[in-house]
Order: C-alpha cells, then sequence, then structure tokens
C-alpha cells in the first residue's frame, strides 16, 4: 500500500491506541453501523510518482498550449509575458502552504504582501482602496452589483451589452434571489455602450450603472460621458477593466468610478484555462465598510513597531454570519501575491511600454486585416489590443484554417452574441511578434482565395 | 527580525527589475488612435526596483510566516495537512499552464480527462451522482447549493424559504443562505453537542428547503442520528445539504450520499491536500444525488465516443456561478493526490487522522476541559475556560504562546458554543513525535498558567511583531501606503 505522507509506524499506532485506551482505530469511529461503508471504494489503486508523473506527462502531451501554437485569443483571459522571478517567489513555501493571516504575529510576510497587493492595485486603478482579492472577475463585478444593493436603495441595474457575456451571466446567477431587475444597455455603431439609450432609461431608481472598459470587442468606451449620466441620478457607477491596460488607459478612479473590479489574471498569472483567475476589488473610501472579502490594514505592535493584521473583520462571515456583507471566507491569495510581484518587477516604466506594446501590435494587426479583401472593421471606436472582425468566410472555416497553420484565431462572438454572426475577435498582446501577425494574415488572406 | 521596508519606500526612479523586448512593428502616435481623454493622466504609481532587491524583499517576507512546511499547524476545520510536492511540480507543466478557455475542446482533451476523473472520484468517495468542479472556494460551493436548492423548489412550484442551520456550524453556512435569499433558522445543540433533535422537530415543517449539516461536526462529533435527521428532513419534503470541509474525517468510512445527503461540496485544499495559499486558492466542487443534476451551473463536462466536451444545453441549470470552468490548477493537484493515495491510501487518511485527534484528546482533555467529552472524529475542541476564570488567561493567550514553542496555534473561540474554545485538527500527515511535542508544550504552558499566569499575556515573544494594537487598527483603517508629505 502506497502511503507516502502518513508517518506512523505500527509501533506509533499501537502506544498511540494504548494511550487513548482502546485496542483498535475501530473503536474510535462513532459512525453508526447501519451506515458504514463496508466494501472497498470502487477506485484503482495507489500508483507510485513515477508512474503518477508519466500519467500526467501523457495527459499533458494531449493539449496543445499557447506555448505550442500562436494564439490570438482574449475576452478575458491573456497570453502575457510573466517574468521568472513571479513563480520563484509563488512557489516559496512560506507563500504557498500557510493559511489565512489570522495570526498576524506569524503572517506578517503574507499580511505585508497583501498590503502591498492593495496599494499597488489603488494606485493602478487610482481609488482608494482595495481588498484583498475575491474568486476571479466576474463573480468580483457581482459581488460589486451586491455591495450597491447595500449602499443605494433602488430596483434595477443598467449593465452594458459589451460587458463580458460570462460575467453578465454569474451577475444574473447572483443577482436573481434579490429580485433586482437588469436591463442590458445595447452598443451602437462605434461598437460601444449607447449612451442615448442609457440617458433614456436612466431614472433615480437605478441601483447602478455598469460598464467594462475596455469593453468585450476591445473597444474604449466614452467613460466620461457615462460618468455623468450615471451620477446625475444618484447612482453609483460600476466599471469591470483589464488592469494591464491601465498602464496606457485613464484608470476608473480618473473618471470617478465608484467601484471597479477587474479579473487580474493578465497580472503575471498563467491562463490555466481560465482557472488561475482572481478577483480584484476597489471602491471610494466612504464603502469601505459595506466591501466584502479581506482587507488587511497597518498597525502597530505593543512596542509600537509597525505591523499589518486583518482588520475590519466585522463585516465577514466568521463574525458576522447571517448578516455579513459576503459569504466570501477563502480567496485567491497566491494568484494576488503572484500580481503583487508582476507589478513590482514591471515598474513605472514596463507597465506602460507592455500596455504600449499591445496597443502598437494590435493596431499593426487590425489594419493588415482590414485592407484583406473579404474582411471587414464593423466597429470604428478606439481599442487597446482586441479588435473586432466581420469575416465573409465562416468563423469555423476560418479557425481550422489557422489551426492547421498552428495558430489559436480569434474568438467567434457569434457562440455569445447570435447578432455578431461571422465576427471574430482578435487579441494580440506584446508577446506577439511582427512575424506570427504577418503569417496571420497571410492565412487568412489565403482562406479568402480558396472561395 | 529586522523591519522589513515596504517594497514602495525602496523604490528609487530609473531602476528596472525586467528586460522587455522593443517594438518590431512601427506605428507612430498611437495618440491619433485614442483620444487623449481616455488616456491615463497620473503615474501608475508603481515601485522602481532591481530584480535582485525585489527577490530579496519578498524572500525576506516570506521568512515572517509560519507554514506547514515549516511548522505543526493545527489549525482546526481547516485540515491542514501536508501538500505533497509531486502536485505542485506536475500541475504547473506549461501545457496545462497556458491552455486559453477558448481554446477548441479537441485541444485540451488531456486536462478535460484530469476534470472528468476527478469529478468521477469524488462521486464515488462521497456517494453522489454527480459532481461540478467550478465553485472557487467552500463558500462559494455553498452559494452555488443553496441557489441549485431555490431553483429545484421553484421548478417543483413549491415556496421554501427557510434553510435550517446548527448553531456549531461555520460562519459562511448562514452568509451563503441569506446571499440565496433564505431565512435562517437557527438549531440548538444538545448536550452531547449533537443536533438538539426536539429542536430540529419543532422547526421542520414544509417551508424549510434544507438542513446544512457539517459532518462531523465542528465539535469534532459525528452526528449519529444523521439517518433519523434526514428522514425527518425528507419527510416534510426538504433537502440535505452537507457542508464537507470535514470530509477528512470520512472517507472510505462512510459515504454522504449514503446516509441521507441530497446535495454537498467538498474543500479540495482540506481533503485533497491542495496548499492553501495564504487564503486561497481554494476549489470547492459540489455533488448531488439524480434529482437535482438538472440545476448544476453549466457547463458540465461530458464524454462521447469523440472525446470530452463542455455541454451548456442544460435549460434547468442555475447559469454561470464564475468565469470559465474553476480552479483548474487546484483540480488538478487533488487529481496527482487521489491517483498517488488510490482505493487503500485514502481509507487510511481518515481513519489516522481521528487517530491523531484523539490523542491529543485523551492527553489533554482533563488540563483543558471541554463541556462535550468522549470520543472524537479528526479533530478535538478543547477549553480554556476554567483557566480564564481561575486565573484569568484566555484561549487567546495561551494560542500566543504556542508560537514560543515554534506551533503554529489552533483555531480559537470556534465552535461559538463551546467558550475560550480551542480547536484542533493534527491531520493525519503528523508524526507522533510532533504530536507529543504539541501535547508538551500544552501541558507546560497549563502549568505556567498555575504558576505564573500573567507571564502569558506578554507572548509571543520571538515573532516579528509582537501582539498587535487591532482596536486602533480598526479605528483608523489605513489599507494602503502614501508618501508621506
Amino acid at each position: 500500500m502506497n502511503l507516502p505522507y502518513i508517518p506512523h509506524t505500527e509501533e506509533d499506532k499501537k502506544r498511540m491506541l494504548e494511550e487513548i485506551g482502546v485496542k483498535s482505530i475501530e473503536e474510535l469511529i462513532t459512525v453508526p453501523e447501519e451506515i458504514r461503508l463496508r466494501s472497498d471504494l470502487n477506485l484503482p489503486s495507489g500508483i507510485s510518482e513515477m508512474e503518477l508523473r508519466k500519467e500526467l506527462r501523457k495527459l499533458s502531451r494531449q493539449n496543445i498550449s499557447m506555448e505550442d501554437y500562436v494564439s490570438f485569443l482574449g475576452g478575458g483571459i491573456y497570453d502575457h509575458f510573466i517574468p521568472a522571478v513571479v513563480e520563484h517567489i509563488a512557489s516559496r513555501s512560506e507563500f504557498y502552504t500557510p493559511y489565512t493571516p489570522y495570526q498576524p504575529e506569524v503572517s506578517q510576510g503574507t499580511l505585508q504582501a497583501i498590503f502591498e497587493y492593495q496599494t499597488l492595485i489603488c494606485n493602478l486603478f487610482r481609488m482608494d482602496v482595495s481588498n484583498a482579492s475575491m474568486y476571479d472577475g466576474a463573480t468580483s463585478l457581482a459581488e460589486a452589483a451586491l455591495m450597491a444593493c447595500r449602499i443605494r436603495k433602488g430596483d434595477k441595474f443598467l449593465v452594458a451589452k459589451t460587458l463580458h457575456p460570462e460575467y453578465y451571466k454569474v451577475l444574473l446567477t447572483y443577482l436573481k434571489p434579490s429580485g433586482i431587475k437588469i436591463l442590458q444597455i445595447p452598443y451602437s455603431e462605434e461598437g460601444i455602450s449607447d449612451l442615448n439609450f442609457l440617458k433614456d432609461k436612466m431614472d433615480d431608481k437605478v441601483i447602478g450603472v455598469i460598464i467594462q472598459n475596455p469593453n468585450f470587442f476591445g473597444c474604449i468606451e466614452k467613460t466620461e460621458d457615462i460618468e455623468k449620466i450615471a451620477h446625475k441620478y444618484g447612482s453609483l457607477y460600476i466599471v469591470s477593466c483589464d488592469p494591464l491596460s491601465l498602464g496606457t488607459l485613464s484608470p476608473p478612479g480618473e473618471y470617478n468610478a465608484d467601484i471597479a473590479v477587474a479579473e487580474g489574471q493578465s497580472l503575471g498569472n498563467p491562463p490555466y484555462l481560465g482557472g488561475g483567475c482572481f478577483g480584484i476589488f476597489t471602491s471610494r473610501k466612504e464603502f469601505l465598510r459595506q466591501m466584502p472579502g479581506r482587507i488587511v490594514g497597518e498597525a502597530q505592535d505593543k512596542e509600537g513597531k509597525r505591523g499589518f493584521v486583518l482588520i475590519l473583520q466585522t463585516r465577514e462571515q466568521h463574525i458576522k454570519r447571517e448578516r455579513a456583507t459576503s459569504n466570501i471566507c477563502t480567496n485567491q491569495a497566491l494568484n494576488a501575491l503572484k500580481a503583487c510581484v508582476y507589478l513590482c518587477s514591471m515598474g513605472e516604466e514596463g507597465l506602460k511600454k507592455i500596455a504600449m506594446l499591445c496597443m502598437k501590435n494590435s493596431h499593426y494587426l487590425k489594419e493588415k486585416i482590414e485592407n484583406l479583401p473579404g474582411y471587414l472593421s464593423p466597429f470604428s471606436a478606439p481599442f487597446f489590443k482586441e479588435f473586432v472582425i466581420k469575416t465573409s468566410t465562416s468563423p469555423e472555416k476560418i479557425n481550422q484554417k489557422l489551426l492547421e497553420a498552428k495558430i489559436f484565431g480569434g474568438l467567434d462572438l457569434g457562440r455569445f452574441y447570435p447578432e455578431l454572426k461571422n465576427h471574430l475577435l482578435f487579441c494580440v498582446t506584446e508577446k506577439r511578434t511582427k512575424e506570427e501577425m504577418d503569417r496571420l494574415v497571410s492565412i487568412l488572406g489565403d482562406i479568402k482565395d480558396e472561395r | 527580525m529586522n523591519d522589513e521596508k515596504l517594497i514602495f519606500e525602496k523604490s528609487k526612479k530609473g531602476r528596472k527589475a525586467v528586460s522587455l523586448s522593443g517594438v518590431d512593428v512601427e506605428r507612430k502616435d498611437i495618440e491619433k488612435f485614442i483620444p487623449s481623454s481616455s488616456l491615463r493622466k497620473t503615474p501608475l504609481g508603481l515601485p522602481e526596483v532591481t530584480e535582485p532587491d525585489l527577490v530579496r524583499h519578498f524572500v525576506r517576507l516570506s521568512q515572517k510566516n509560519m507554514c506547514v512546511d515549516t511548522n505543526f499547524y493545527p489549525l482546526g476545520s481547516c485540515t491542514m495537512k501536508y501538500n505533497p510536492k509531486v502536485n505542485e511540480t506536475l500541475a504547473s507543466l506549461p501545457e496545462f499552464c497556458n491552455l486559453h478557455p477558448y481554446q477548441p475542446t479537441s485541444t485540451f482533451q488531456g486536462i478535460l480527462h484530469i476534470l472528468y476523473e476527478t469529478g468521477k472520484m469524488l462521486e464515488e468517495i462521497s456517494g453522489m451522482d454527480k459532481v461540478s468542479l467550478q465553485p472557487a472556494a467552500g463558500a462559494h460551493g455553498e452559494l452555488t447549493s443553496m441557489l441549485m436548492i431555490r431553483a429545484f423548489f421553484e421548478d417543483k412550484k413549491e415556496k421554501r424559504d427557510k434553510i435550517l442551520i446548527p448553531d456549531s456550524a461555520h460562519g459562511t453556512n448562514p452568509a451563503s443562505s441569506s446571499l440565496a435569499g433564505f431565512k435562517v433558522i437557527k438549531i440548538n445543540s444538545n448536550q452531547e453537542g449533537e443536533v438538539d433533535l426536539n429542536h430540529l422537530y419543532k422547526n421542520v415543517d414544509d417551508e424549510v428547503a434544507c438542513i446544512m449539516l457539517t459532518v462531523p461536526n465542528t465539535l469534532g462529533l459525528f452526528e449519529r442520528n444523521i439517518p433519523d435527521i434526514s428522514r425527518i428532513i425528507h419527510s416534510k419534503g426538504g433537502l440535505v445539504y452537507l457542508d464537507g470541509a470535514n470530509l477528512n474525517a470520512l472517507v472510505g468510512i462512510t459515504r454522504p450520499g449514503d446516509f441521507g445527503v441530497d446535495i454537498m461540496h467538498f474543500n479540495l485544499h482540506k481533503t485533497f491536500s491542495t496548499p492553501h495559499g495564504g487564503g486561497g486558492p481554494g476549489s470547492g466542487p459540489v455533488g448531488v444525488k439524480e434529482k437535482l443534476i438538472p440545476y448544476l451551473p453549466v457547463p458540465t463536462i461530458e464524454k462521447n465516443e469523440s472525446g470530452y466536451y463542455l455541454d451548456y444545453q442544460r435549460p434547468k441549470s442555475i447559469g454561470k456561478v464564475r468565469s470559465f470552468y474553476g480552479n483548474i490548477e487546484v483540480v488538478v493537484k487533488a487529481f496527482c493526490y487521489l491517483k498517488i493515495l488510490g482505493k487503500d491510501g485514502l481509507k487510511e487518511v481518515s481513519k489516522n487522522a481521528i487517530l491523531a485527534a484523539n490523542y491529543i484528546r485523551k492527553k489533554l482533555e482533563n488540563h483543558y476541559p471541554s463541556p462535550y467529552k468522549g470520543i472524537c472524529m479528526h479533530e478535538c475542541v478543547l477549553s480554556a475556560k476554567n483557566k480564564r476564570e481561575e486565573k484569568g488567561v484566555r484561549a487567546l493567550d495561551i494560542a500566543k504562546r504556542l508560537i514560543d514553542f515554534n506551533i503554529h496555534p489552533p483555531t480559537i473561540y470556534f465552535p461559538l458554543i463551546v467558550e475560550e474554545a480551542l480547536m484542533i485538527e493534527p491531520t493525519e500527515t503528523e508524526s507522533k513525535e510532533t504530536l507529543d511535542a504539541f501535547i508538551d508544550a500544552l501541558l507546560q504552558i497549563a502549568k505556567e498558567i498555575e504558576e505564573n499566569p500573567s507571564s502569558l499575556k506578554e507572548a509571543p515573544h520571538f515573532t516579528p511583531v509582537s501582539r498587535i494594537d487591532e482596536i486602533k487598527a480598526n479605528r483608523f483603517p489605513r489599507v494602503k501606503w502614501e508618501k508621506k508629505m
């Protein structure tokens, strides 16, 4: 039998049982006989580490990753460069094997790193306060809406149709029990939220206006105009954004957002099939006590020395129970630590440069594609690192051709927007080279020729 | 240990920790494409440091942490077992890390196999019929489940808005219930620390959607009446939910699906050895019986003759509870753990966890007597009530003094129904020598309390900081660093 992680020898067990005063472990099991499992679990027997490595290596080879193929996929998860130092720090036992820092004297490392993370995020977003992370961008946004309901009375949210469709679905799930309505703001021909519609539908029952910037199509929303409309009625202005874009684009605090959230993956976390996410959550300081999740504060110890500690725990479920601001307990601390190390590694100039590279690359590629016959750019709004292309050939056929050439093509928008059949969303990060983009363009051109 | 400055206090303009490639496409005047009103007007506020400085900073910070890899960490209800290293190594293979969620499913069949098989193994361990791996944490699994229960009854056109929760439950249970729009009814514990059946009878009616039970409960006791509790709830048309936080006591011994549980969550970061990461990520899969399968969040992972696929065609589903498919990295680690242990190893896990908890209980229960006595399962709850009453020493003081013995404190002041609670979960991965050192430390502390109780108020003595003034930190919250003017 394979028990690499259980240390007791037969002698140890005997001694322990003697001390307890029983003859066997069986005597310690207080489960009623009628519900005891008396047969073996129907699972395979254990295997050795060598066998496991072999099996996982085999399974890993049944995947094709973005290291094997060139990827132009975006839509919320991005293939950005991660400096080696990030993984080295995050794989230190002292960071990845402790629990939540409830005992500050023996958790100053985690606490100070979270405090630094909160500062970095506040600075980057130009917001007053940040928590220590949520599960992902989508649940961060849903919790922002729930927080808005605690702050302001009303009966509905106005939500941009250009919000990530999966975030929209999660928002629906989270808001359903409350009975609060959601009205979608359509997009204009420019590919951004229709401000006339928004103005039309605003009233003082609107709890919040929710937008994404850059939006799901990569377009830059008219964030300042939306702010004026939302605040005119006293509604909360809630923004979901791409943190990396803030290296060059105006951050939510500059356009007066009340709550700003984001998916943090692009800051130093591998894409991991969308399974290495974390949610960024920031707000104005007057809402601090309404925030969900953990928050670290600066403090002093008995000797007056600076230290850090979890604060405002009276908001949280382990104290407030059914009246807590959220049910969240476990968050995504280690992913947030990676973002912290990433941002420190990039520094002021590095992040600006990355954002600029994304913009330059994406603008290069868009121009090349839209100059090909059969490919059109449907939206005219300025964009960051993603853009939409309308195709005359079906997206499945295009992406199949690209796959054969070892390229993951754009995201088929018809999957989320029935009216955008034959539209592809391309994403270009700083990792894409001119050669890779030119290869994509050349294949796209050939597909056209084949028709 | 020296004070470690904040990274911002080490920043010096012009320093760099990263080398980036230049632009190879020429595209001048980006401002031409982006209106200036959309461009950033203020500095980013990121520090400028070199890579060696950066590394030294974070390594020094890390050294201020206690963790499972350095210390015994008997935190009750958290299952701080050893995190096997092979799991970390294999979960970081590039063909797992660098997958995009919108790639064609034909290009990630390997990882879908892992997800599918992990679900199957959890189904077998729990006796449930289908598992969703999507929830990101235990509390997220609870919320997902409560939303499913809501959808189930709405579908049946039954109006049920009450949830019964024992007073010993984790705080997430009532918080998740109210987030899902339910009213929480608290059920008392009896003198043995189990659900008070009379109080339960009084509160079960046809407005009860479900009872949320933690088994074993937070006192570390198996709810011996659970078959009866299930029958009572089911007879009124309600459902039984199991909070799987304490599943480390049950693997291979009994299966929730066999004692009446209809829906439950697992904590892969507890029972299945994935690291806690200083607070996360975790993973809180949900398992359900047949009748609740239609309500699972989308997508589910299915298999047909051409391979694995993601199924979104589920009209009764509660929808999406997060973006994409789950905390995949955590699931890969749990898969590795399940494969290494296999059916026999898994059974030994729970038995040895129970052995260790009872050994500690037996050696310490006369010194730190709890109102709930007797054999426990994978964790034991002791109390410092007598120490407080006789010597003015609280559970908090004992916890802090344990740090001086290089031991991470147990959970304190929980469960709420035990005054001055010390909740100890040793797990199966700690040797007898480690358990003995812990027992000796607590016996030594008991002696100190007799002889010099006030000395405990000074503990801990050798940590980077001493006790923190939390009152002030909460009254005047400073949640970010700001440059002194």
